[in-house]
């Protein structure tokens, strides 16, 4: 299982390159997408995509969830927890 | 009637009832009532003339659905503007409408404040945080949104609307590259409600949830509507995690939910809509686009209880038909027939009206809900409201071209010019080119709608650069990003040479495709 720095900078890469339109701005781990208007409705879908294809996990409709998705922390603790619940099943 | 007498009269009679819903928030029609009362008064106490316009940029639907009942009270015009549009077509709406005064939040003040020096109509600007970058406004006098909305209503000289006045200016983009506002007055917003809401038999017992900008007529005639009929409407901030709204639509109790093709789109891609229990859900409309046939089987299948309206509508007269429910399997395509007190009929160029089915031509559409004209505008006014079949009328010209089958269905085929249709809002092309070739590094830029399966309709730019020039993909995205809406920006950047052009100049977008 990737360390968790790992899986942040993968998922700040990611948020940067996709949804931050000003560049310079540094977005904090407990920024809400949605308060800010960070992510869109088509945004969350490709969030979805690539932490599916990046971590090797699959994202039920029901975990598509502000609690899961809406922030960098939320994302960390989720793709965590994923990754550490495939590890059990696959133990 | 006028169109603040939809909450007026359901204060009356339904005063402890709820009829607004936002982020757990619980609001009467008694307390919108008195808040919206107290603000008219504020306006007037203020100086604010009758029919004087004043702009709502706010992030906040409570606080703006207060305002804007707010302005009529105190008879003037209210302009709802997206708070997502950026402060150089917020500085020309202002101007152009010549608004006296500005509703707004800290969110927006740093922007504002930028450019408070160009605009000379403003006399306050009214702020729903005041405390908040209070600094930074400093050339005009700043009003308490939360003190004014709480006084005791006053005894004020009240303003006297009749139904001919105007109620608001709702800004749309044109195919010139700069917003029109198209002038509605409370006769025609009345009407508008009228017929909508008599076609989706709305009664008071009607929940009704909407993730739709207030900006957005569609998004705005869902309060509208909900406090004529004396119903409740739940309001989200964008359909961004589907399954939160789906449990929210469970959880409300939700019995009419609008959406745009968009929206389809994603729930058509939610595997667990079975294990929702929607049967409150009486009916799904769509608008904007035409929903695709697997699209409205997926939807008929998930909500098999909700009736799927399947509706057709351009801002400069709200809606102008729909589809009957018990049609759509035998007409997928068709956005059906003229919706009630409202006639439509298809022109060709010459404007001689075509009765043979199949054959295509402009739509043209009568009623009272045609507006009055673009504001300022009058030779583009001329252009869309031209002289009808009987002396001294006229009628709604609209740039849509439509056939009808055999039973007098409508279907619709395009723009007469390039506006693009993109997540249910009109783009136009010329206001996004201009923006691109405001970059140093761009000779000329061409911009054109393309499929998409989510969208409807996807923007794709077309960009000649200097030969020097080092411009990516993202820096052009960036820069479109701080000047347009954020559906206005281009999903796909093409790299090209020099574009293809006729002899006069004009580029060919035909090649582009």
């Amino acid at each position: 299982m990737p360390a968790e720095s790992k899986i942040k900078e993968k998922i700040i890469t990611f948020i940067n390159d996709n949804f931050i339109k000003e560049t310079g701005i540094a977005i904090k781990d407990d920024t809400s997408f949605l308060d800010e208007g960070i992510i869109d409705s088509t945004g969350v879908l490709e969030l979805v995509a690539y932490i599916e294809i990046t971590f090797e996990i699959k994202i039920e409709d029901e975990e598509i969830i502000p609690d899961n998705l809406d922030s960098v922390k939320k994302l960390i603790n989720f793709v965590r927890a994923k990754l550490e619940n495939k590890s059990q099943l696959s133990a | 009637m006028l169109l603040n007498e939809f909450l007026e009269n359901s204060a009356y009679s339904n005063a402890d009832k709820v009829a607004l819903v936002y982020e757990g928030k619980r609001l009467t029609f008694s307390e919108i009532n008195n808040a919206a009362s107290a603000m008219g008064d504020a306006l007037i106490l203020e100086g604010f003339q009758k029919q004087d316009r004043a702009i709502v940029y706010l992030d906040n639907p409570v606080e703006s659905v207060i305002s804007l009942f707010g302005i009529l009270k105190a008879g003037g015009i209210f302009v709802i503007i997206n708070p997502q549009v950026k402060v150089k077509k917020l500085a020309y709406i202002i101007s152009d409408c010549q608004a006296k005064v500005l509703i707004t939040d800290s969110n927006h003040t740093k922007q504002i404040s930028e450019l408070l020096s160009e605009i000379t109509s403003l006399k306050y600007i009214i702020s729903t945080d005041e405390g908040k970058n209070k600094e930074l406004i400093t050339k005009i006098r700043l009003i308490d949104f939360k003190e004014i909305t709480c006084r005791k209503t006053s005894n004020c000289r009240k303003a006297r609307c009749i139904d001919i006045d105007l109620a608001s200016l709702i800004y749309t983009s044109g195919s010139s590259g700069t917003p029109k506002g198209v002038m509605l007055n409370h006769h025609n917003m009345v009407s508008a409600a009228e017929s909508i809401t008599q076609y989706l038999e709305n009664t008071q017992s009607d929940i009704i949830f909407s993730t739709l900008p207030l900006s957005f007529d569609y998004g705005l005639y869902q309060v509208l509507m909900a406090f004529k009929f004396g119903g409740t409407v739940v309001l989200e901030k964008g359909f961004i995690f589907p399954e939160q709204i789906l449990r929210t639509i469970v959880k409300e109790k939700v019995t009419g939910w609008p959406i745009v093709p968009t929206i389809a789109a994603m729930l058509c891609r939610q595997n667990n809509l079975s294990q929702h229990d929607f049967s409150r859900l009486r009916y799904i409309t769509s608008t904007g686009q035409v929903l695709p046939t697997n699209h409205i089987a997926r939807l008929r299948e998930a909500f098999p209880g909700a009736k799927i309206y399947s509706m057709y509508g351009l801002t400069e007269c709200k809606r102008v038909s729909y589809l009957h429910p018990d049609q759509i399997e035998k007409r997928p395509g068709s956005v059906g027939k003229a919706m009630p007190n409202t006639e439509v009929y298809i022109v060709d160029d010459a404007e001689n009206e075509m009765t043979e089915a199949g054959k295509p031509g402009e739509l043209v559409v009568r009623g009272s809900n045609v507006m009055q004209g673009y504001w300022n505008l009058p030779e583009a006014t001329a252009r869309v409201l031209r002289p009808g079949r009987y002396p001294g009328e006229k009628v709604l010209y609209t740039g849509d071209l439509f056939k009808k089958d055999e039973e007098g269905y409508l279907y619709f085929l395009g723009r007469k010019d390039d506006i693009i249709k993109t997540s249910g809002y009109m783009v136009s092309p010329k206001e996004l080119e201009n923006v691109l070739c405001e970059i140093n590094d761009i000779i000329e830029a061409a911009v054109i709608g393309v499929e998409d399966d989510i969208l409807g309709q996807a923007i794709k730019a077309f960009v000649h650069l200097t030969d020097s020039s080092k411009l990516n993909e993202k820096e052009i995205i960036n820069y479109c990003h701080k000047h347009l809406e954020d559906y206005a920006v281009p999903k796909y950047i093409s790299f090209c040479g020099p574009l293809p052009r006729s002899d006069s100049g004009k580029i060919y977008k035909r090649d582009l495709r």
